[in-house]
């Protein structure tokens, strides 16, 4: 396997861990989480490399998911004593555990190949340097392994437990009246979302896995309204986001996590503006269409109001109309010709006058639609 | 120990109070309107137009990054804002997306001006993680007067920001522009971060906002001691840890200020009077171990009734207690009663209530059942 194909492999895998439990997290609000996570498990790696002496050592995987859970912990002990809303709770602890886990660092581990930027950035390029060799035989990048680990204890902890975490996901109070504990629950994800930063850490860095954790989840949102399609399209725009990302990052030469992070923000932004009925597009025409309407139909009551009596003659005459209806020149002309093409209104000379069908529709606009 | 003799020590304490007292001020205000974590995404967003301002200006002079970092912030939190208004996405979510998509640009920005063959583009990393040692006179300048000019603002605006905070919908029937003024106050805080990040860098950029504010909020109730003491706490948590990080070796400042900062406000949440934990558990303890009166009163009430011609007949306190639920401290709740002239020990050792604890019982049961007798 050649490095380029191991590397879009890691990168696939990751982004596919990272956004199974961001969906959760996107869906329940705190997907905040996952930055305070993946800053906080600073110190847990940086104690357990002091206890090993070994980057690859399982202990770091194992002491920095501690520290996540940790993090869950003390920032919901902040929330509980109701001194601190949740927003503060979540800025207050991990920038402290972040602090602690930079200051470990530059006092202690001095020039050891460990530093802040490793974490915050990553080097997925590097990734296919550090190759898993068990017994003599190469058995592929070491991360692509580690990625492939958490993405199955993912896809098992989602297929296990489905109806309880989507339950409590869309439904907490049912879910708790239902007798399924929501404190079980929620640190099963938060384990979940600090062993998948954790292993994203030394590849893809903690900013990126912010980025693949909520925002392909996000672009899902906007797309497809059931749970379990929201899950499937969260993780093929990640894919897809990891794929384009390397092959923009190959093309300019430059950060792959950081190209990874704009291409998941580029897709998250054509889906808000395009999604069918839910995108800005959409909302705009559909806004128009409506002012369109309505427009057309106070246009008849209005032509229906006057025509036949004697006022007609000024009240109906198409160059004054917009003085009449308090209209700019552009809407009336607008309105008038949309009234035109679907028959509604009829010109002679100067003056308009409602059709047969006009008059139905401005008797459904002043009366309502009738039943049956 | 001559503290500030030390040229850049000063320097950085200086730039570290300017920092601490504009961040803590306007850090308050968005604590109070739940948008801590507005910092965090500031700050992250802030990358790009830094450098960005340094490849279309070529210059490292510090009104040119800090205008471009906070020009690149301001769009970060229009995109919030239309992100939450025209879609479902949560504001959490939308708050995420922006900062790890801006903070990645920055980061594809950055990798690439490295590969460029000029040199100069050198220490613009420090923005990441800040490096207060680097400061210069000119930087420390720059951040007084920006942070100056905030928090002159500020205090031009107060009474309208106060109600913005409190009760935007009260501003709106005032006739305020609550819009505009959102606008101006979120920019305030865009300037309060801009001004930190060479200092303590974009990710510890979100404590320097919330940290203060959340401390001071402890010691108070009402909003201008809140910002007065939250300004102290940055300018002190930034004074010490430049200190502390300059007299202990290989102390990065950034951190060190954080943690100061935290531990101001992990005290606080203990200490603080009225609202600490401390406070709080010695209070409900004390009302844990109080007796229960009322319903000692109430049996005395009832026992007395049995006796309409005698009021002042004396039942035993064996009797009461036979009344009661086992681990109720009858003896204790009698005393406390005869403490405040409710019930009364009588001649023949017995406990009767006096008249006013009867007047006191009879209202007692008006009031639970509804109905006087």
């Amino acid at each position: 396997m050649n490095p380029e194909l191991q590397i879009v492999l890691i990168a696939v895998v990751t982004a596919v861990a990272a956004a199974l439990p961001g969906t959760y997290l996107v869906l329940r609000r705190t997907a905040l989480v996952s930055d305070a996570i993946s800053h906080a498990i600073l110190p847990g790696i940086v104690v357990a490399f002091f206890l090993t002496h070994n980057l690859n050592s399982p202990l770091l995987l194992v002491s920095a998911a501690a520290t996540g859970v940790l993090t869950v912990f003390l920032i919901e002990a902040l929330l509980r004593s109701r001194l601190v809303p949740e927003d503060a709770s979540i800025g207050l602890v991990f920038p402290a555990l972040f602090s602690i886990g930079v200051i470990l660092i530059s006092r202690y581990a001095g020039d050891v190949h460990l530093d802040t930027d490793s974490v915050l950035l990553g080097e997925l390029a590097l990734a296919p340097f550090d190759q898993l060799i068990i017994g003599g035989a190469e058995l592929g990048p070491r991360a692509l392994w580690t990625m492939g680990v958490i993405l199955v204890l993912n896809l098992l902890l989602i297929g296990l437990a489905w109806k309880e975490l989507k339950l409590a996901t869309v439904d907490p109070g049912l879910a708790a009246l239902l007798g399924f504990s929501p404190v079980a629950i929620n640190y099963s994800l938060m384990a979940m979302v600090s062993i998948t930063a954790v292993g994203a850490f030394d590849a893809v860095g903690s900013i990126l896995v912010v980025a693949l954790m909520i925002a392909p989840p996000a672009t899902a949102y906007l797309v497809v309204d059931r749970f379990a399609p929201m899950l499937w399209v969260g993780a093929a725009v990640a894919a897809a986001s990891a794929i384009l990302g390397y092959a923009l990052a190959f093309a300019l030469d430059v950060s792959i996590a950081g190209s990874m992070a704009v291409v998941c923000g580029i897709l998250f932004a054509s889906a808000l503006l395009l999604a069918p009925r839910r995108g800005l597009v959409a909302q705009a025409r559909r806004r128009n269409s409506q002012r369109l309407e309505l427009g057309v139909r106070m246009l008849l009551v209005h032509l229906l109001h006057h025509q036949e009596t004697e006022s007609e003659a000024e009240e109906c005459r198409v160059p004054s109309l917009h003085r009449h209806l308090q209209w700019s020149e552009a809407r009336t002309r607008q309105v008038v010709r949309e009234a035109e093409s679907r028959e509604l209104v009829a010109r002679a000379g100067d003056l308009l006058h409602a059709t047969a069908d006009g008059r139905s529709l401005a008797d459904v606009a002043v009366i309502g639609e009738r039943v049956g | 120990m001559d503290l500030f003799g030390d040229y850049t020590l000063r320097l950085v304490a200086l730039g570290s109070a300017v920092l601490g007292a504009t961040s803590g001020a306007l850090g308050s205000f968005a604590y109070l309107r739940r948008q801590s974590l507005l910092g965090d995404a500031v700050s992250h967003a802030a990358l790009p137009g830094i450098v960005l301002a340094f490849m279309l200006t070529g210059s490292k002079a510090p009104l040119v990054l800090m205008l471009g970092a906070g020009l690149a912030g301001w769009i970060g939190t229009l995109a919030v804002q239309v992100i939450v208004r025209r879609s479902r996405v949560p504001y959490d979510s939308a708050l995420g997306i922006v900062l790890a998509v801006f903070f990645g640009f920055g980061l594809v920005l950055l990798t690439h001006i490295q590969k460029l063959p000029n040199a100069a583009q050198a220490g613009l990393e420090s923005f990441l993680f800040g490096q207060a040692a680097s400061l210069l006179r000119r930087d420390v300048v720059t951040m007084a007067a920006l942070g100056g000019t905030a928090l002159v603002i500020l205090l031009l605006l107060w009474k309208e920001f106060k109600v913005l905070s409190f009760d935007p919908d009260f501003a709106a029937s005032l006739g305020l522009p609550v819009r505009r003024l959102d606008g101006v106050l979120t920019l305030l805080l865009v300037v309060a971060i801009i001004i930190g990040l060479q200092t303590v860098g974009v990710v510890l950029m979100s404590a320097m906002i919330v940290a203060p504010g959340a401390a001071a909020r402890q010691w108070s109730r009402r909003l201008a001691p809140m910002v007065a003491i939250a300004a102290a706490i940055g300018i002190f948590s930034g004074v010490i840890g430049s200190i502390l990080s300059s007299y202990i070796p290989r102390l990065p400042t950034g951190p060190t200020i954080v943690l100061v900062l935290s531990s101001i406000f992990v005290v606080s949440l203990f200490l603080a009077p009225h609202r600490g934990l401390l406070w709080r558990s010695l209070r409900f303890g004390a009302l844990r171990t109080a007796p229960d009166l009322d319903p000692v009163l109430m049996h005395l009430f009832a026992l007395s009734r049995q006796h309409p011609d005698d009021p002042e007949h004396g039942h035993s306190v064996a009797v009461i207690q036979t009344m009661s639920p086992p681990e109720a401290k009858v003896v204790a709740a009698l005393e406390r009663l005869a403490d405040r002239g409710l019930a009364q020990r009588t001649s023949d050792g017995g406990w009767a209530p006096t008249p006013i604890g009867r007047r006191e019982a009879q209202r007692i049961l008006e009031r639970e059942t509804g109905v006087g007798t």
